[in-house]
């Protein structure tokens, strides 16, 4: 199958990237050329085969419940584009 | 230039242990070969002089009171500016982490700290890591010391750069499907690759979690083999770090390989591989048998699958990953400020390259309702079909034998079809896929163009590889060769 541009669209939108309209087109085509790729997967039989999602397997790794240091709030904030008493501030999300 | 940037950690190391060079006189050597050629090669992003003539002056204090120095005190050491430095500017090669100075150093920057090297700075890459070429950086495209029209690789395409053009004798990488193997291979010089865990990921800023991995570079294998002991081991805080020990990896280089059995996967000969590449690397295989191993061909029949099931899996994993740049904690924020969807929106269009938007898209996309198990769970079903099939060899071979890249560096711009590129990594993304160790070589030239011979080897066996690797190494002389600048 083969992306519109509508779908380009959408999962712009999905991936919270605002496109430019010429972005939208000149994305389509390396878009559609790799999916032509994954059609390759589809020759395979994959029946009663586990997945693997980590090559090597580590499960529920655990620490002590115990108190370490960690970064202060100057330096996690000393980074942020703005912050005001302590907080990161973000354009209003709430109407009046 | 400067005699002493020709020669090996190894080698440095031992002068400034014995007082031969002060670990200030390295660093200097290092900073005046950096400002000396970094106008033709373009490796690094920052360059960081000061700091780095500090840590040497700690250094020499440290001797002159008669103390033990560790194993890289002096060691001038660039590293990928995908890894955390306190201070010092980390980019990730992207425009959206343009002025992103981190509170913390990555483990990896720690370890090479504690073990006594000198970072004198951050190296280019393709954005995020994602590329072949450092055509991807959102700062500049590094060249190749051996040809300046070429591309040196990557996506740790600076670091390789960097220790080809003897501004440092060792560098650190990442590598996720490829990222250190292929840039060595067109560089002339060793990259490694450790088992997936066997380097803490803690301050290494992810692109796919389940196959990034940091690895060493250098002009010869031992120098590899020393810095994967500097930073290799278990850290509490990358749950995925394995508890496996630590071995000496250096331990077995010079070791003879006489009986070893190697195998050589027929299919890797397939996918593309120019004839001069492969002329090269089965001279280097046959050389193995003179020197007494015993070669076989082999097959891992699924390997033609392993390039597809990547590009779902890295971006896959890497559209999550990028979720957390949204103008809000650091690094960019749009001037056009438009409600708090709108910040997010409209700060990643102008901060990411159009392929880690790519990247991005075609990741959502196979994770989203409806194409999942068509894409994202096929792609692991057969990521375990690849793991069989390596698991299998491994049985009856000590170590495989592979080329590293399927061509000699190409020009700037030459490949302009991002699909063509990303055919580049074709025999290196299998390794992640299975997270085994692999290790790329010098095995000869090809029209003036460095040539690479990847070999592979079991989980946690870096030794071997490393002993395999210095056999061949030390038989030929490629690795005396030095790019003319």
């Amino acid at each position: 199958m083969e992306l519109t541009r509508e779908d380009v669209k959408k999962v712009a939108l999905l991936s919270r990237l605002e496109l430019t309209e010429e972005e939208i087109d000149a994305q389509r085509k390396p878009l559609n050329d790799l999916l032509k790729q994954f059609e390759a997967l589809q020759r395979l039989d994959v029946t009663g085969i586990e997945p693997t999602s980590h090559s090597m397997p580590v499960v529920n790794v655990l620490r002590d419940d115990v108190e370490t240091e960690s970064l202060s709030r100057e330096q996690v904030l000393a980074n942020a584009p703005e912050s005001r008493d302590g907080c990161f501030v973000v354009p209003r999300i709430v109407a009046d | 230039m400067s005699e002493l940037m020709n020669l090996t950690a190894r080698a440095l190391r031992d002068l400034v242990a014995d007082g031969t060079v002060s670990a200030r006189e390295l660093t200097e050597a290092a900073l005046q070969r950096i400002e000396a050629v970094e106008p033709k090669v373009k490796a690094f992003l920052t360059v960081t002089a000061e700091s780095a003539l500090a840590d040497a002056d700690a250094i020499d204090v440290r001797r002159a009171a008669g103390e033990l120095l560790p194993a890289l005190a002096g060691v001038p050491v660039a590293v990928k500016d995908n890894m955390c430095t306190t201070g010092t500017r980390t980019t990730a090669g992207s425009k959206i982490l343009y002025n992103f100075v981190p509170p913390y150093d990555a483990t990896a920057i720690t370890r090479l700290k504690g073990a006594g090297a000198i970072i004198v700075g951050k190296t280019n890459l393709d954005e995020f890591a994602m590329g072949s070429s450092t055509e991807n950086s959102g700062y500049h495209t590094s060249c190749n010391p051996w040809d300046l029209e070429r591309v040196p690789g990557g996506s740790s395409g600076g670091s390789a750069a960097a220790v080809a053009a003897c501004e440092a004798p060792i560098s650190l990488g990442s590598d996720t499907g490829g990222s250190i193997r292929q840039p060595a291979a067109l560089c002339g010089i060793v990259g490694m690759k450790p088992t997936y865990g066997r380097v803490s990921r803690y301050g290494l800023i992810a692109y796919a979690s389940s196959l990034d991995q940091i690895g060493p570079f250098g002009r010869t294998v031992y120098d590899c083999a020393l810095t994967l002991n500097a930073i290799a081991g278990h850290d509490p805080k990358d749950s995925t770090s394995t508890t496996v020990g630590v071995p000496d990896f250096t331990s077995e280089c010079g070791a003879s390989i006489k009986g070893m059995r190697l195998g050589v996967p027929k299919e890797y000969f397939t996918q593309g591989v120019s004839a001069d590449v492969e002329a090269a690397v089965r001279a280097a295989i046959n050389r193995y048998t003179e020197l007494g191993a015993i070669v076989e061909e082999c097959s891992l029949p699924n390997t033609e699958y392993a390039l597809a099931s990547y590009y779902i899996i890295a971006p896959a994993e890497c559209s999550s990953n990028l979720a957390r740049f949204d103008g809000v904690k650091y690094g960019l924020r749009t001037k056009e400020l438009a409600g708090h969807i709108g910040l997010s929106e409209k700060t990643r269009d102008e901060g990411f390259g159009t392929e880690v938007k790519q990247r991005i898209m075609i990741g959502t996309y196979a994770l989203s309702a409806g194409y999942y198990d068509a894409y994202y769970k096929r792609a692991q079903q057969v990521r375990t079909l690849i793991r069989r099939d390596f698991d299998r060899a491994f049985e009856k071979y000590d170590a495989l034998l592979t080329p590293t890249s399927p061509v000699t560096a190409f020009k700037v711009g030459e490949k302009a079809d991002p699909l063509e590129m990303k055919l580049a990594d074709v025999c290196t993304i299998p390794v992640n896929m299975a997270g085994l160790p692999g290790i790329s070589l010098p095995c000869g030239f090809v029209a003036g163009l460095p040539v690479g011979l990847q070999i592979i080897s079991k989980p946690y066996d870096e030794v071997t590889l490393f002993k395999v690797a210095h056999a061949y190494e030390q038989s030929a002389e490629w690795h005396t060769c030095l790019a003319k600048l």
